[in-house]
C-alpha cells in the first residue's frame, strides 16, 4: 500500500474540521491551538496520555464544552455547537466511556428515552432489530439492561447513536471495558460502519488497537496537537514517543525465580456478596512465592474489589487459616496490623481510597505509616518525620510536585499513583498487593511503576498484582491467574499463556447474571 | 449555570479581610432595614454592636454568654470533622445539667475540692450518655444520627421539665418548678482580676472553655486521634484502608461532643443559675452548630465565632430593651449577620463562575 505523505492527499472531502481550538480552565490550558480534520468514512484515532486533553477536545466536538478560541467546520461550513442536541442534529454521535443506561429498563425503553418523543416501542424495536441485523451487532430490543454484559451494553449505546443517523461517531476509550474477543467484535462492527461512509473518531491510548483499527491518528500531548499521521507509516515506538514526548523505556519480563518459599497464601477464600452489586468470591486460592509477581487478570467487576478488600483486611471473614503471610495466620488481622508484619497495599482507586485528596502529601504518608512506629509517638504526630518521608518518596519515585507540601488532589493521576505505590515500596514490604497499579496513568509513569515492582520482587518480596491490562501482566508477571465471576483460575507461568487463552478465561466461561443469582 | 471551584491560593490577608467585609455589608443592609422600619439606623447599630461591649464588665458578660457556645461548638467540631451529624447537642447539654445537678443536690455537704470535680465528671457522663444513644444505634443498626439526636433533644427537654416539676422540686419553692439552690461548693465562682475586681459575670468556666478550645485544636492538628477523625470525615474508605475502625470513630466523636455539651450544661447551671430549672439552655446546643460552621470547624476559630454570635445575641437583647425593637427584627438582623459571614467565607474559599452553556440537555449527557 502506498503511503500518502500527508492527509491532504486523500481525495475525500473533509467532513469535520476543527481549527485552532483553545480551551482553558482557569489558568490551565487543556487544549492549545488544536487543529484536526476527519474525512467521511475515516477511522481516526485520537491518541494521548492521561490528561493530554483528549476528553476535553471531544467534549468540544460534541458541544458539551465551548472552546475559548477556534473555529469548527462541518461539511465546509462554519458551525457553532452550543450543546449535544445541536451536535446530534448535525450528525455527530458519541458513545461515552461510562454508559448512561437504566438497568431496570429494556433496551428499547432505554433507547426510546433518548429519541424525540412520538415513536412507539414497537416501531423502535423493529428499527433496532433491522440495524443490528444490518451490522451484525446482535442486540435484543426486549432484553433488560441488567442482564447484558458490558460489551452488550456498549452495543446498545452504539445502536442508540446509530438511530440518530450520524455522520461522525465519537467513541471514548471503548475497549477499556471489553475482553479481547469483544474488542475484536467491536472492531469488525466499526469497520463495517466505516465502509458505509460513517467517520469514526476513536479515543484510546492502546497502540496495538489503534493500529488494528484506525488509518489515521492525531496525537495530543499536554493539550497540543503534536502531529496527525498515517498510522502505517509509524512504528508503535514512534507513536508512543510522540505521546510521551520522550524516549520510552522498555521493561522486559524477567525470568521466574527458581523454586522458592511461599511468602503469601490464600486458601479457599469465600466471601458472600453483600449487595446485589457485589460479586461473591468462591474458593479463591493464591500462593505467591518470594521473588515473584503473581498476576491476577480479569475484567473489572468480576470480584477484584471484593478480593482486594479481603487481602487488605478491610473485609474479614470469620474463619481462621484463610490468609497466611510467611507462615503466620493473618485472617483476623486488620490492615494496620498486616502492615506492621511487613505487608503493603495499593488499592485501585487513588482518590479517596489509597489517598485522601483533601489532605497534604505528608498526611497521606501517615495513612499507611501510622502503625509502623516511627511517625507517631505517644499519639503525637511527628510532622517533620512525615514531611521527610513524603520528600523521600517523591525523590525516589520521581513524583513531580508543585512546591512545598501540596494537597494530594493537586497531583496529576500519574504522579499520585507513583506516590501511593512508592509510599509502600520504600518500606520494602515482604508482600506487596496492588490493584490496577497503572490504571489511568501515563506511559512513562506506568513503566516506572512496573520497574519498581520488578525491583521489589528481585529483592525477594512477593508481589500480587490485580490488573485488567493484559499487556502489563504479560510484561511483568511471572505467573497469571484469571478472576472471572468471583472464581480464580489456577495460576500458570506467563510464558505458557497467550492473550487468546487468557481472554477466553476472562470472558469465555461468562455466566449471565440471571443464572448467577 | 453557576459553578464553584475551590481556590488554590487564599492569601491570609484576604481571609482576615473577609469577615470585615461581611460585617460592613451587614451594617449597610441592617441600616437600610432599620431605616425602612422607622428606627434611627445609627442608634440601632450602636445598640447592636457598641453598647453591649462599651464597658469592661460588659466584655466580661460577652465572654460569659459565649462560654457554653464555645464549649459545645468545640465538641461538635469533632463530630462534623468526622462527618457525623450530631444535631442533638442541646439535649446532651441538658443531660449534663441533669447529671451534674443530681450530684450537686445529692451531696450538698461535700467540700468544693471533691464536689466540683465530681460535678464536672457527672456533667460529661450525662452528655456522653445522651450522645451514646444515637451513636450506638447508628453503629448497630445504621440509623440516621441526625434524626435520632435531634428527636432526643425533645426527650431531654421534657425530662428536665419533669424532674424540676416533680421529684426534684424544692418543697420551699412556692410551687415554682425549681430545685433547691446548689450549695456554695457547687457553684462556679466569678473571677477576681487583681487591681480590677470582678469583670461583670466573668467566671472560671470561661477560662475552662478557652483552654478546652486550645486543647481541642492541638488534638485535631497534632495527634493521631485528630488525624483519624479527619480521615474518616474526608474519605471514609481511605480511613478503613488505613486500618481505622469507623464504628470506633463514630462512638469516639459522639462521646467527645456529648461530653463537651454536658460540660457546657454543668458550667451554665453552676455559674449562672445556681439551681436547675425547666430551661437550663436557651438554644445553646443549636446555636453552637452555627458557631462550629462559622469557625470553619476549627476549634480556635470557635472562640471568635462564639464571641461574634454572643455579641449578636446580646445586641439583639439590648435593642429590644432600649429601642423597643420587636424580637423578629433583631432576629432578622442576627440572621443577616450570620448569612453574610458564611457567604463571605464561601466566596473566600471558592471561585464562583457564571457559565454560559448551550442548553439544559447537558445534564442528561452526564
Amino acid at each position: 500500500m502506498s503511503q500518502p505523505s500527508s492527509l491532504s492527499d486523500t481525495h475525500l472531502r473533509p467532513l469535520f474540521e476543527a481549527v485552532s481550538i483553545t480551551k482553558k480552565f482557569g489558568d490551565f490550558i487543556a487544549n492549545n491551538d488544536v487543529s484536526f480534520t476527519i474525512h467521511e468514512g475515516e477511522i481516526h484515532a485520537l491518541l494521548g496520555e492521561n490528561g493530554a486533553g483528549k476528553s476535553t477536545f471531544v467534549k468540544i466536538v460534541y458541544g458539551l464544552l465551548q472552546p475559548n478560541n477556534g473555529k469548527i467546520f462541518w461539511n465546509g461550513n462554519q458551525v457553532f455547537i452550543p450543546g449535544p442536541q445541536q451536535a446530534r442534529q448535525l450528525g455527530i454521535g458519541m458513545v461515552f466511556q461510562h454508559f448512561s443506561l437504566f438497568d431496570a429498563l429494556t433496551v428499547a425503553e432505554n433507547i426510546q428515552l433518548a429519541m424525540p418523543p412520538g415513536e412507539t416501542i414497537a416501531s423502535l424495536s423493529v428499527r433496532i432489530s433491522r440495524l443490528s441485523a444490518e451490522y451484525g451487532i446482535g442486540v435484543d430490543p426486549d432484553a433488560r439492561i441488567h442482564n447484558l454484559s458490558v460489551g452488550e451494553q456498549q452495543r446498545v449505546e452504539i445502536i442508540r447513536c446509530l438511530l440518530q443517523d450520524p455522520k461522525l461517531l465519537i467513541m471514548d476509550e471503548p475497549t477499556s471495558v471489553l475482553t479481547p474477543q469483544e474488542t475484536g467484535q467491536l472492531f469488525s462492527v466499526l469497520r463495517r460502519f466505516s465502509e458505509n461512509g460513517l467517520a469514526i473518531l476513536f479515543i484510546s491510548h492502546k497502540l496495538d488497537e489503534i493500529r488494528a483499527l484506525a488509518s489515521h491518528a492525531t496525537i495530543l500531548r499536554r493539550g497540543e496537537n503534536v502531529g496527525s499521521v498515517v498510522i502505517d507509516g509509524q512504528t508503535n515506538r514512534q507513536l508512543a514517543e510522540m505521546m510521551v514526548g520522550a524516549k520510552v523505556k522498555n521493561i522486559s519480563r524477567q525470568n521466574a525465580p527458581e523454586k522458592s518459599e511461599v511468602l503469601f497464601e490464600v486458601k479457599k477464600l469465600c466471601r458472600p456478596k453483600d449487595s446485589i452489586f457485589s460479586v461473591a468470591l468462591r474458593d479463591v486460592s493464591i500462593s505467591a512465592n518470594a521473588g515473584e509477581i503473581f498476576g491476577i487478570a480479569g475484567i473489572a467487576g468480576n470480584g477484584q474489589d471484593e478480593l482486594m478488600a479481603a487481602l487488605i483486611g478491610e473485609w474479614r471473614g470469620h474463619d481462621d487459616g484463610i490468609l497466611i503471610f510467611d507462615g503466620m495466620d493473618i485472617s483476623g488481622k486488620g490492615p494496620a496490623e498486616r502492615r506492621v508484619m511487613g505487608m503493603g497495599f495499593v488499592p485501585e482507586e487513588r482518590n479517596g481510597h489509597a489517598a485522601v485528596p483533601s489532605m497534604r502529601l505528608a498526611e497521606n504518608v501517615l495513612l499507611t505509616g501510622h502503625s509502623l512506629g516511627n511517625l507517631v509517638r505517644y499519639g503525637l504526630l511527628d510532622l517533620f518525620g512525615m514531611r521527610a518521608k513524603a520528600n523521600l518518596i517523591a525523590r525516589s519515585f520521581d513524583v513531580r510536585l508543585p512546591e512545598g507540601n501540596p494537597l494530594a488532589s493537586s497531583l496529576s493521576g500519574g504522579n499520585l499513583q507513583k506516590f501511593v505505590v512508592g509510599r509502600e515500596i520504600v518500606n520494602v514490604p515482604r508482600v506487596l498487593i496492588v490493584s490496577q497499579p497503572t490504571w489511568g496513568v501515563d506511559v512513562g509513569a506506568a513503566a516506572f511503576i512496573r520497574e519498581a515492582m520488578l525491583n521489589l520482587a528481585a529483592k525477594g518480596s512477593a508481589v500480587v498484582m490485580i490488573s485488567q491490562d493484559l499487556e502489563e501482566l504479560f510484561t511483568i508477571a511471572h505467573r497469571v491467574a484469571v478472576l472471572n465471576d468471583g472464581i480464580l483460575s489456577s495460576a500458570e507461568p506467563t510464558i505458557d499463556l497467550t492473550a487468546e487463552k487468557v481472554g477466553l478465561l476472562m470472558g469465555g466461561t461468562h455466566v449471565s447474571r440471571e443464572e448467577r443469582t | 449555570m453557576i459553578s464553584m471551584t475551590p481556590r488554590k491560593h487564599i492569601p491570609l490577608s484576604r481571609t482576615l479581610l473577609t469577615p470585615v467585609v461581611s460585617i460592613v455589608l451587614t451594617v449597610i443592609i441592617g441600616a437600610m432595614i432599620f431605616g425602612l422600619l422607622d428606627y434611627n439606623p445609627l442608634s440601632a447599630l450602636y445598640e447592636f454592636f457598641v453598647a453591649p461591649i462599651s464597658r469592661p464588665d460588659q466584655i466580661g458578660d460577652l465572654f460569659v454568654k459565649a462560654c457554653p457556645l464555645i464549649i459545645t461548638a468545640t465538641g461538635l467540631v469533632f463530630c462534623y470533622r468526622a462527618n457525623i451529624w450530631n444535631i442533638g447537642a442541646e439535649g446532651q447539654l441538658i443531660f449534663g445539667a441533669i447529671f451534674s445537678g443530681g450530684v450537686a443536690l445529692a451531696f450538698p455537704d461535700w467540700p468544693a475540692l471533691i464536689l466540683m470535680p465530681s460535678m464536672v465528671l457527672a456533667g460529661m457522663i450525662g452528655g456522653i450518655f445522651w450522645a451514646m444513644i444515637p451513636a450506638l444505634l447508628k453503629v448497630r443498626f445504621n440509623t440516621n444520627e441526625i434524626l435520632v439526636s435531634l428527636m432526643l433533644t425533645y426527650v431531654a427537654a421534657l425530662s428536665i421539665d419533669w424532674l424540676v416539676r416533680g421529684p426534684w422540686r424544692d418543697p420551699m419553692s412556692f410551687g415554682f418548678p425549681l430545685t433547691k439552690m446548689y450549695s456554695d461548693a457547687a457553684l462556679i465562682h466569678r473571677i477576681e482580676v487583681p487591681f480590677v475586681g470582678m469583670l461583670g459575670q466573668l467566671h472560671w468556666g470561661v477560662v475552662g472553655a478557652l483552654l478546652f478550645a486550645c486543647v481541642a485544636a492541638f488534638l485535631l492538628s497534632r495527634t493521631i486521634l485528630g488525624f483519624q477523625i479527619k480521615v474518616m470525615g474526608d474519605a471514609p474508605r481511605a480511613g478503613r484502608f488505613a486500618g481505622f475502625n469507623p464504628h470506633v470513630t463514630t462512638i469516639g466523636v459522639m462521646a467527645i461532643a456529648g461530653g463537651a455539651a454536658g460540660l457546657a450544661g454543668m458550667v451554665e447551671v453552676s455559674a449562672s443559675m445556681g439551681q436547675l430549672q425547666p430551661n437550663v439552655s436557651f438554644g445553646y446546643g443549636f446555636t453552637a452548630i452555627i458557631v462550629a460552621f462559622l469557625a470553619r470547624l476549627n476549634p480556635l476559630g470557635v472562640i471568635f465565632a462564639g464571641l461574634i454570635v454572643a455579641l449578636a445575641e446580646l445586641g439583639g437583647d439590648n435593642a429590644q430593651i432600649v429601642l423597643g425593637m420587636p424580637k423578629v427584627v433583631t432576629g432578622v438582623f442576627k440572621g443577616i449577620l450570620l448569612f453574610m459571614l458564611l457567604a463571605g467565607e464561601t466566596f473566600n474559599r471558592y471561585h464562583i463562575q457564571w457559565q454560559r452553556t448551550g442548553n439544559k440537555l447537558n445534564l442528561k449527557e452526564k
